[in-house]
């Protein structure tokens, strides 16, 4: 077997300046926080490299999340960028396992942004927070100068009380036996955004997926309990990459079966005509869940009876190798590498 | 869908798997040239050599058009991005090839104005849109992408759009297949011939690859059971001692391509003396620039250019690949120095690049994973 090759931790990924490709969510972006980040913040909650850190307050373990929006277009099908910014945090606390407690919400505003989309945007993030029950109670306002920003970015963090029954939670808890379950349809937001971008000339019915999750895994804690091993919260870099997150931290293999990746035909159909993988494309109401094979089939019905969950499905499973690779079984009879993502998804040439 | 899952169907490449067994000729070792990147993105993203006997062997053509762009032209571009009041368009592949000096992606982060555009109308309409800025677009491909260049360039030319131009780097396909069988450096048996040049050119061009070096050549669309019922026209015409071009695209290519789409290229291009391949060299002949008459369109006319020629480097073997002469990971640096995130040559950058192809979709599930080097039999 031909050993992996490992993101890199040289130092040469140092040299130059930060591109595109840094914010992809992909290798370049896990380069950036393994080179310049892990190694300046070093603790072992931050270690972990889950969506959320877990701390020990007062016998209690306390989720702590934060996450920056920056979409373009700020409204799209499906959303806008004032849902991504709660829902988005609410699930990478519900990926700890966590309920949530409370947000923040911190805003850079260009000059020259019309309030009438301040508003809206403000408005969202108030009806999917009421939505949830968590309430947003401190914040920050920066203005920049005109052109010195895309509108509006948006920063929201959070805290929440970790289930009991999910403290063992953690991408290095998958085991070989799991089995992978994505909670729906992949790849809806990042084709709604591309498409909503207006450059493509490709019109279809395709909205974002853009949805809270923690009733979600509430509900699966409820039903499989700490057999539940993993959530990842499958946003920038799609399933692949969360998928590699698990493989790399778990020192299993994960191996999928495309027949039973859930992929809405029209999803589909935009992918095959611009050469992207939907398994790449961004999600932002999408969970994987690692659970124990032995109650996968509990774990399936209980996300299909959920609303945020109704097209859940198996994907795949672990396996023991190879080490830290996801390979997927194609639908054609053949098998291939699924690599975390390099540099954003772009169209082919031909 | 049934566009697309059709030509997916498991049932029946195993038949057409069986049927490719059944055409091998005991002790012959048999290599098909597969021309165009899109075909080897299909082979390895479905695990295809999953269905092919150990006998055949497909190596990689030359047909990627991000893989064959030699250092100095991406250097080139860059010295003209870094001009003022330039904004350089590209399509998405060509932002992380590797130039002498870095690449496109680079010198965005540098400062430059970098863009990426879906077509070169695309980067027209940045070009009406902001006439401050002095657009040039960077064409590449085959004959596939010429002619929507050829058309934004008179498109320009009509309505007086002079902060347009265009950074030629279209290539023709026929002359490196001829530069690499004349090489005869590489045992190649036949050819799975490329689907959308086709679509352009027609299949009348590579008649003289079958009438005079007696390859058989069957252009293939870009679906698995597409390509791999190419391999079994190749095999037929193998077993029965012929040499031909036939059209296993036909639901897309006709016989004699789209003759509107040629006679724009050839009203707007034409052949450059000399080009230089990465990986092949120069090839003459092979490469088309923007006639006189465009000059006012035409980036080479408008800007410096360093012109310079940047040596290949040293480790990297994308030649060898591009020719067919290894596969990607019988090159020294493949997986180690060069991987899509630090390529060192182009075939590790683009999706359809043979070596980025094989390191994202095929490392160790290959069935054949060290092929043997048996030399193909005799000509037949």
């Amino acid at each position: 077997m031909t050993s992996r090759t490992r993101p890199v931790r040289r130092a040469r990924e140092l040299s130059g300046a930060v591109t595109l490709s840094h914010g992809s969510g992909g290798k370049a972006t896990h380069a950036l926080v393994e080179t310049v980040f892990l190694e300046a913040f070093h603790n072992p909650a931050l270690a972990a490299l889950n969506d959320g850190a877990v701390l020990k307050v007062a016998g209690k373990d306390l989720a702590f999340t934060t996450d920056s929006f920056v979409v373009s277009p700020i409204f799209f099908p499906g959303g806008c960028l004032g849902d991504l910014a709660v829902n988005g945090t609410v699930n990478d606390l519900a990926a700890c396992g966590a309920q949530p407690l409370a947000l923040s919400a911190g805003f850079v505003i260009e000059e020259g942004f019309p309030l009438t989309e301040l508003a809206r945007v403000v408005q969202a993030m108030a009806s999917a927070a009421r939505y949830v029950g968590v309430s947003v109670v401190t914040g920050d306002t920066k203005v920049v100068e005109h052109g010195k920003g895309d509108g509006c970015y948006v920063n929201t963090s959070g805290i929440g009380l970790v289930d009991r029954r999910a403290t063992g939670l953690s991408a290095a808890a998958a085991c070989p036996g799991d089995q992978d379950i994505v909670s729906g349809y992949i790849g809806d937001h990042g084709t709604a955004v591309l498409l909503a971008r207006g450059e493509l000339g490709i019109s279809a019915e395709i909205a974002s997926d853009t949805a809270p999750l923690n009733g979600l895994v509430a509900a699966l804690l409820d039903c499989v309990g700490p057999k539940v091993h993993a959530l990842r919260d499958a946003t920038r870099g799609g399933v692949a990459t969360v998928l590699n997150e698990v493989a790399l931290a778990s020192g299993a293999a994960v191996v999928l079966a495309e027949d039973a990746l859930p992929v809405r035909s029209e999803v589909f159909g935009v992918c095959e005509m611009l050469g992207i993988d939907p398994l790449y494309v961004a999600c932002e109401g999408r969970m994987v869940a690692v659970v124990d094979g032995d109650c996968t089939d509990d774990a399936l019905r209980v996300m299909r009876a959920h609303p945020m969950g109704r097209n859940s499905a198996v994907i795949g499973e672990v396996r023991r190798e190879p080490v830290g690779l996801v390979l997927e079984n194609t639908g054609f009879g053949g098998s291939r590498v699924v690599d975390m993502l390099v540099g954003d998804p772009l169209p082919r040439i031909c | 869908m049934r566009f697309v899952t059709g030509y997916r169907d498991r049932s029946k490449a195993t038949v057409l798997a069986g049927a490719i067994a059944g055409l091998c000729e005991p002790g012959r070792h048999y290599k098909l040239m597969e021309v165009c990147g899109g075909h080897t993105h299909t082979i390895y993203k479905h695990g295809l050599e999953h269905y092919l006997p150990e006998a055949v062997e497909l190596v990689h053509g030359p047909g990627c058009p991000v893989c064959v762009i030699p250092m100095g032209r991406v250097d080139d571009a860059i010295s003209i991005a870094r001009q003022p009041d330039v904004t350089l368009a590209c399509f998405g592949d060509m932002v992380r090839v590797p130039g002498g000096k870095g690449s496109f992606l680079d010198a965005k982060a540098a400062g430059a104005d970098v863009r990426v555009v879906y077509s070169p109308m695309d980067a027209l309409k940045l070009a009406i849109d902001e006439p401050d800025r002095r657009v040039v677009f960077v064409a590449i491909g085959f004959e596939t992408t010429a002619p929507s260049t050829a058309l934004t360039v008179l498109r320009a030319q009509a309505d007086h759009i002079r902060n347009f131009s265009v950074f030629c780097n279209h290539v023709t396909i026929i002359p490196p297949l001829k530069a690499i069988l004349d090489a005869n450096d590489v045992d190649i048996d036949g050819f799975i011939g490329p689907g959308h040049v086709s679509t352009v050119v027609g299949c009348r061009p590579y008649l003289p690859i079958a009438a005079d070096y007696g390859k058989p050549l069957v252009v293939s669309g870009f679906e698995p059971l597409d390509v791999l019922q190419s391999v079994y026209m190749v095999m037929r015409q193998l077993a029965e001692r012929r040499a031909e071009v036939e059209n296993q695209y036909g639901r897309v290519v006709n016989w004699e391509g789209n003759t509107t789409a040629v006679a724009v290229m050839e009203q707007t291009m034409e052949p450059r003396p000399h080009f230089e391949w990465r990986g092949l060299g120069s090839i003459p002949f092979s490469a088309l620039k923007l006639r006189p008459h465009l000059a006012e369109h035409d980036a080479e006319e408008l800007f410096d250019i360093p012109g310079v020629r940047v040596a290949d480097p040293r480790a990297c073997q994308c030649g060898q690949v591009l020719r067919g002469q290894i596969r990607p990971w019988e090159c020294r640096v493949f997986g180690k120095a060069c991987t899509p995130e630090k390529p060192i040559g182009t075939c590790m950058v683009s999706s359809e690049g043979a070596c980025a192809a094989y390191y994202n979709f095929g490392r160790l599930v290959t069935p054949h994973a060290r092929p043997p080097r048996a030399r193909s039999a005799a000509p037949s």
